[in-house]
């Protein structure tokens, strides 16, 4: 456990030295000086990022209404890519990125179906973070998974080692971006959790909040270190489970309903 | 006591030489050539995609550098375990070791996302990352070959070429076990979550290497007119034939294993039944073509002896091999993974279905490049430095050879 915060604070100094005022942490994620207006946080900027919190959701499948696509129209549009973004017009379909995706799932025996959101499960050992070569791929002290841009050289063996199938490889040149959220061409990306919005002090995602706009409220993000939050209250009142739960990742996402 | 073994560079004038060479950095120049085409335009050129992550690139890059590390045994089979046969044809297998490791890293360099940052792919490491062990089990195969190579070469430094053969051997079974383990250690995919890789990779390289190695020293002695003896000849043929079915075996015992639970006959029923293209490749490439058919001409009492058959067997090593590596790389990843078990899954993301994959030009064209490359530094190396013996007909190198009574048998071929 004492490892993880070290290793951030070692890249943080690589990258964002240029760029302190913004706490480091987010300079990861670059998109530095937006950042710096966005000081208004919960978490004051020149704080780094702690291990007091973990970030992590929710997500009840029964309550995932059938054909409801509003929280991967919600990620397209927040992190501008898929729908969001006028780019990778040149990728095939198999190509383009997917932060997020609405899995329709058919039980084999009793027929009966239902759907859910699949994206970055944002482990606690993350099978990514521990195949990256040179790092990219890395866990922040508040439990959420990124990838490093920067330092990313696009071997994709991440991709081959997550076992929730939820990175992407930019397949062309990229030029309609968010500035919140980078990307690039020939690096690897997924579900930031929105942490740029965590670090903003928007206190949810862009997911989570699509889903409680649409009313189904199946998804709720919080603090999984912080016994009072919603999200550790809803956990602990009902049994819910990780996907692939035999890996022992400990997942940040947590599901109810498979 | 028999002569010594004389080593000289290959003239290198004639027109054949320099034909090849340059036919050779032609297709290295088509190889960076289409290079350039998929990093200028990204990957969505390639038939790879976020699916199929690792296509023909990998195929090639795996093949050539398991392969390097089986090309270096007949070094060691001479230094290391003292065979005297195999001492005249270490240099050869050294610097055939060399070349191919440096074309598959090549191939697999140039198919990065960003190949213009390996710089910090040497110089930042996770220790956790098998790809980084691997990105430091690489330049140290270099450097042991070219010790190597060197205490081969030096009269002064003979004495200690066990020494550094030994190390070179227990470098390359490090580096095979460093390219199994890639795939062993992804628990996510049923296909690659073996330990059985590890060891399996090592015999594959064993026979996939000495396949190049014999077709190599075949080449290089029938184009420079140099003797090239039958007992050399058949004891590599049958020592091809002990790995082929070695590599038989391990084959065997992967799928056996994989089909005794029940959680994989899913895969296994794709890759030996249902798969398609996959399935052709197990079986017409790798097991026929690969195995059973090499094994049957080596070890066939006429085929066995004729030079032509036993070039042939080595080639459909090659194949079979480079077969092997598409079935298990990319069709490791055309299956869907196992995320939830019980369910019949499906997704704009292809979650429970079969991910197609067609390689474009530009991915063979790298993987030829990388190939190219190799040989283009073999085809240099020998007419600058004398690697290669000037005879290795029987007499000279067979340690347990009879002079034939009058009439020597007519060699075929």
């Amino acid at each position: 456990m004492n490892k993880q915060p070290k290793v951030i604070t070692g890249r943080r100094e690589f990258i964002g030295k240029s760029a302190a005022a913004t706490g480091g942490a987010i300079a990861i994620a670059s998109g530095v000086t937006l950042f710096q207006v966005g000081q208004a946080s919960a978490r004051p900027a020149d704080e780094s990022v702690s291990n007091k919190v973990r970030w992590g959701m929710l997500v009840d499948s029964n309550k995932c209404a059938d054909g409801c696509n509003d929280c991967v129209t919600a990620c397209e549009t927040e992190n501008a890519w898929g729908s969001g973004s006028s780019d990778e017009q040149q990728s095939g379909a198999s190509q383009k990125a997917q932060w997020i995706r609405t899995v329709t799932l058919k039980n084999n025996l009793t027929g009966s179906e239902h759907q859910l959101p699949m994206m970055c499960q944002h482990c606690e050992e993350p099978p990514c973070v521990d195949v990256c070569p040179t790092g990219a791929s890395f866990k922040r002290a508040d439990g959420i998974v990124l990838v490093d841009k920067h330092i990313c050289i696009g071997c994709r063996y991440c991709m081959m080692a997550c076992p929730y199938k939820a990175r992407s490889f930019i397949h062309e040149e990229l030029t309609n971006q968010n500035p919140d959220v980078p990307r690039g061409k020939g690096t690897v990306e997924s579900c930031t959790m929105c942490v740029h919005k965590i670090d903003r002090g928007d206190g949810n995602t862009a997911c989570a909040e699509a889903c409680s706009k649409a009313g189904h409220n199946a998804i709720i993000f919080g603090d999984l270190n912080d016994p009072e939050s919603n999200l550790s209250k809803e956990l602990k009142q009902q049994a819910s489970t990780q996907i692939r739960a035999d890996l022992n990742l400990n997942t940040g996402v947590r599901y109810r309903g498979i | 006591m028999k002569p010594a073994i004389h080593y000289s560079t290959v003239e290198g004038r004639s027109l054949a030489y320099w034909g090849l060479l340059g036919f050779l950095s032609f297709v290295l120049l088509l190889g960076l050539g289409a290079t350039w085409v998929m990093e200028h335009n990204g990957h969505h050129v390639t038939g790879m995609n976020n699916h199929v992550i690792w296509g023909m690139p990998h195929v090639f890059a795996v093949f050539m550098i398991i392969a390097a590390s089986g090309i270096l045994n007949v070094a060691s089979i001479g230094s290391v375990f003292g065979r005297k046969m195999y001492k005249p044809l270490g240099r050869l297998s050294a610097l055939l070791a060399f070349a191919f490791l440096a074309g598959g890293l090549m191939v697999l360099m140039l198919d990065l996302g960003r190949p213009d940052r390996l710089v910090i792919a040497a110089t930042y490491l996770n220790p956790k990352s098998v790809f980084a062990w691997n990105i430091l089990l690489y330049p140290g195969f270099f450097l042991a070959v070219l010790v190597y190579v060197w205490f081969m070469m030096e009269r002064r430094m003979n004495k200690y070429s066990h020494q550094a053969g030994l190390f070179a051997f227990i470098w390359r079974l490090l580096l095979t076990t460093g390219t199994g383990s890639i795939f062993g250690f992804i628990v996510a995919r049923q296909g690659y979550d073996a330990a059985i890789m590890a060891p399996m990779f090592i015999i594959m390289s064993f026979g996939f290497g000495l396949a190049i190695y014999i077709l190599t020293l075949m080449a290089a002695y029938r184009w420079t007119g140099r003797e090239l003896g039958d007992s050399v000849l058949r004891t590599l043929k049958n020592l091809l034939g002990v790995f082929v079915a070695a590599i038989f075996y391990f084959v065997f015992v992967f799928h056996l294993t994989s089909l005794y639970g029940t959680e994989n006959h899913g895969i296994e029923r794709f890759i030996l039944m249902e798969g398609g293209i996959y399935t052709q490749m197990f079986w017409i490439g790798w097991v026929i073509i690969g195995m059973l058919l090499p094994m049957a001409i080596v070890y066939h009492p006429s085929m066995g002896k004729s030079r032509n058959w036993i070039g042939i067997a080595s080639a459909m090593v090659i194949v079979g091999g480079l077969a092997s590596m598409y079935v298990i790389i990319i069709g490791g990843q055309a299956y869907p993974m196992p995320i939830f078990p019980g369910y019949e899954a499906s997704s704009s993301f292809l979650d429970g279905q079969v991910a197609q994959y067609a390689p474009s030009i530009w991915e063979i064209g790298l993987g030829l490049g990388g190939v190219a490359l190799a040989l283009v530094m073999t085809t240099f190396a020998i007419k600058v430095l004398p690697f290669l013996p000037n005879s290795l007909e029987d007499a000279l190198v067979d340690p347990h050879h009879k002079p034939a009574p009058v009439e020597a048998e007519a060699t075929a071929g």
